[in-house]
């Protein structure tokens, strides 16, 4: 079959490579229709997570028809039009228990890396490199499905491919960022970053119960999206300077609860710039934590920071004086999409919100390194490249 | 080979918990030579398994010179040393660790107690049977790959049950005369608020006597404490998760690897 490998940085290039096969009892073969780019795959990308091997198959946002299954698959068939979550769990530990997925004791498939790296293992992602499990991603004509029945979710008939490939990854992610800002009615919640998982947390503060919902980035074209789609008052950070633009909008008070939806590359300006960049261009720090500084200045006393935005490794000057003293409480993690994604079947089922007009961009899986280039260097106002195996 | 030495002795090893006089081990020829094979090769897979980080390359190294040591039934240590490893004192050492699952205490129990399946989720292990209530036959595997030419693929023993405690200890050695002094003790306990079974396991394994014995004791510990963590774990993934993840066999785009 043909799939998009990772090279090295900035290089993908599409191969053609052995078909997956069952290799577990509790394993599907899902017949990929359509996978997308994600923010965080860029820092796969940009070499910042570690962990990657050349000739690695990459992606992990899709949704496709089930073709095979293990002797252990029971709940679904041959024929199944199933939306895959990112994220693998295994459905018997004490963390899949709690609902809390992504923090699965057994779906890592290397546990080492993060074993010794965080302590303890956490779940597998497809596509995510050796550290996350080293699973073979979705950006290939089929796909091998561990633990099938926790992670394949059945599309209802009214749904389109284009709307439910988002509730794989980033609808979940968005959904779990706002939930996990504890929004209470009327808050003023502060979304930053407008790509997809930004916008669709932006659409799940409502959801929540917001009352008022700001987003920052800087591209033009984003800040568009947000403003229209997702209803949002918009910041450019290019612009505008963030704290005192945040702290005029809420009468002095500042937001309630603030969303990191951008995570370890973010874009900043001026000095903090460049010493950020240069620590991780020296290696000294994996992870260039712009945003989070920011949300955590800008938050009022005693409001929520929401973690989704991908962090891996350690990061300094980290402003702990203000989180401690303005008494904030910050919640964070890799999506927990089992949980979710029945939900947001749901929503999407009622036409409450619907993610398709993320998919700017429809390629070929010969196109992987233009649909890469595409999404990274944000050209043709492009939201999100979806590689489409079948046509 | 000196490198690899240098790096993988302990500064300071712990002491093992247990003092044993190595009784009725008074040579290097057959002891000595399965127990450098076994502890090389699993020495010798811990590394490969790891081949990418330079600890693996080096435990891969030691490991493979340990089974040759065995295999050959020379040690090139020992020689440069003048030791003579027959009628001396020597220490055993164990190791111990830990895993909680999400099952009940009988059932986790249970699925140990029958010792069939321990080679479910024991890498080194290729076959237990039980011979009787409480005695049992040991097949231990050695990677082809690295002794080739010898015919020591496997290595077996007997053992036997010499305490158990249903639903909460089970305790074994092997048998007088086995190729490898070997024992071992698991204790299932109930994990506090209800978050299943926590399972203790300590396995000892008895050196050869002698200096290089202790060498081999202090190289293989780390090791063996690995490998036995590592069981644990996927004694935990079968029970809790019904298998034990893998992505050895699926796609890439490496030449001739395909995972
Ligand atoms: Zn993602
Ligand atoms: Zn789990």
């Amino acid at each position: 079959m043909k799939a998009i490998c990772w090279e090295g940085i900035n290089k993908v290039s599409t191969e053609r490579v052995p078909d997956p096969t069952i290799l577990n009892p509790r394993d599907a073969i899902v017949r990929v229709f359509l996978s997308s780019v994600c923010g965080s795959d860029l820092h796969l990308l940009g070499g910042y997570i570690p962990a990657m091997r050349s000739g690695d198959i990459i992606g992990h946002e899709f949704m496709g028809e089930i073709v095979e299954v293990g002797p252990e698959v029971k709940k679904l068939k041959k024929g199944d039009r199933v939306v895959v979550c990112s994220v693998l769990a295994c459905g018997g530990c004490e963390f899949c228990h709690r609902e809390e997925y992504s923090l699965c004791d057994n779906s890592n498939a290397e546990p080492e890396w993060t074993e010794k790296a965080y302590g303890y293992p956490v779940a597998g992602i497809f596509g995510y490199s050796h550290a996350l499990g080293g699973y073979a991603g979705s950006h290939a004509e089929y796909t091998r499905v561990p633990f099938a029945e926790n992670t394949c979710f059945k599309v209802p008939d009214g749904i389109s491919n284009e709307s439910a490939l988002f509730t794989s990854d980033a609808f979940p992610t968005g959904y779990m960022a706002a939930d996990f800002a504890g929004i209470e009615p009327g808050d003023t919640v502060v979304v930053w970053g407008c790509g997809g998982v930004g916008l669709m947390a932006m659409h799940s503060a409502w959801l929540l119960g917001a009352g008022r919902v700001i987003a920052i980035d800087q591209y033009p074209y984003r800040l568009e999206q947000a403003r229209t789609r997702a209803k949002a008052e918009v910041l450019n950070f290019r612009e505008v300077d963030v704290l005192e633009a945040l702290k005029e909008m809420t009468g002095g008070r500042g937001p309630d609860r603030c969303i990191d939806c951008v995570g370890m590359e973010a874009n900043s300006t001026g000095v903090e710039k460049v010493y950020d960049y240069a620590k991780q261009y020296a290696r000294l720090q994996s992870d260039r934590p712009a945003v989070l500084r920011q949300a955590i200045m800008a938050c009022r006393k005693g409001g929520t920071v929401s973690i989704i935005g991908v962090y891996g490794g350690l990061i300094d000057k980290f402003p702990m004086g203000p989180a401690m003293n303005k008494g904030l409480t910050f919640r964070m993690g890799q999506q927990f999409g089992q949980r979710y994604i029945p939900t947001l079947l749901d929503i999407v089922a009622r036409g409450e919100v619907d993610p398709a007009y993320l998919l700017t961009h429809k390629l070929s899986l010969d196109k992987g390194q233009e649909g890469y280039m595409m999404f990274k260097e944000k050209a043709n106002n492009n939201m999100r490249s979806v590689f489409a195996p079948a046509g | 080979m000196a490198n690899a030495f240098k790096t993988f002795i302990p500064p300071n090893p712990k002491k093992s918990g247990r003092q044993r006089q190595a009784k009725g081990f008074t040579n290097i020829g057959t002891t000595g030579r399965v127990l450098s094979v076994l502890g090389g090769a699993a020495l010798a897979y811990y590394g490969w398994s790891r081949k990418q980080s330079p600890l693996g390359k080096s435990l891969t190294t030691a490991g493979g010179y340990l089974v040759l040591r065995g295999a050959s039934g020379f040690c090139p240590v020992n020689e440069a040393l003048h030791i003579d490893t027959a009628h001396s004192k020597t220490e055993g050492f164990e190791v111990t660790s830990s895993v909680t699952i999400l099952k009940p205490r009988q059932e986790v129990y249970q699925f140990w107690r029958k010792l069939e399946n321990l080679p479910k989720f024991m890498q080194y292990l290729e076959d237990v049977r039980q011979t009787g209530h409480r005695r049992s036959h040991w097949v231990a595997k050695v990677p082809k790959n690295i002794i080739s030419k010898e015919k020591l693929s496997t290595v077996e023993w007997d053992a036997e049950i010499d305490r158990e405690e249903e639903n909460s200890l089970i305790a074994w050695r092997s048998l007088p005369g086995s190729e490898i002094e070997n024992s071992g003790e698991v204790r299932f306990t109930d994990a506090p608020a209800n978050r299943g079974t926590v399972v203790q396991a300590t396995i000892a394994y008895h050196p050869p006597a002698g200096a290089a014995g202790k060498l081999a004791a202090k190289l293989l510990n780390p090791a063996f404490k690995e490998l036995v963590k590592q069981d644990l774990r996927r004694f935990k993934r079968l029970l809790e998760a019904g298998e034990i993840p893998t992505i050895i066999g699926q796609p890439s785009g490496r030449k001739n690897e395909n995972y």
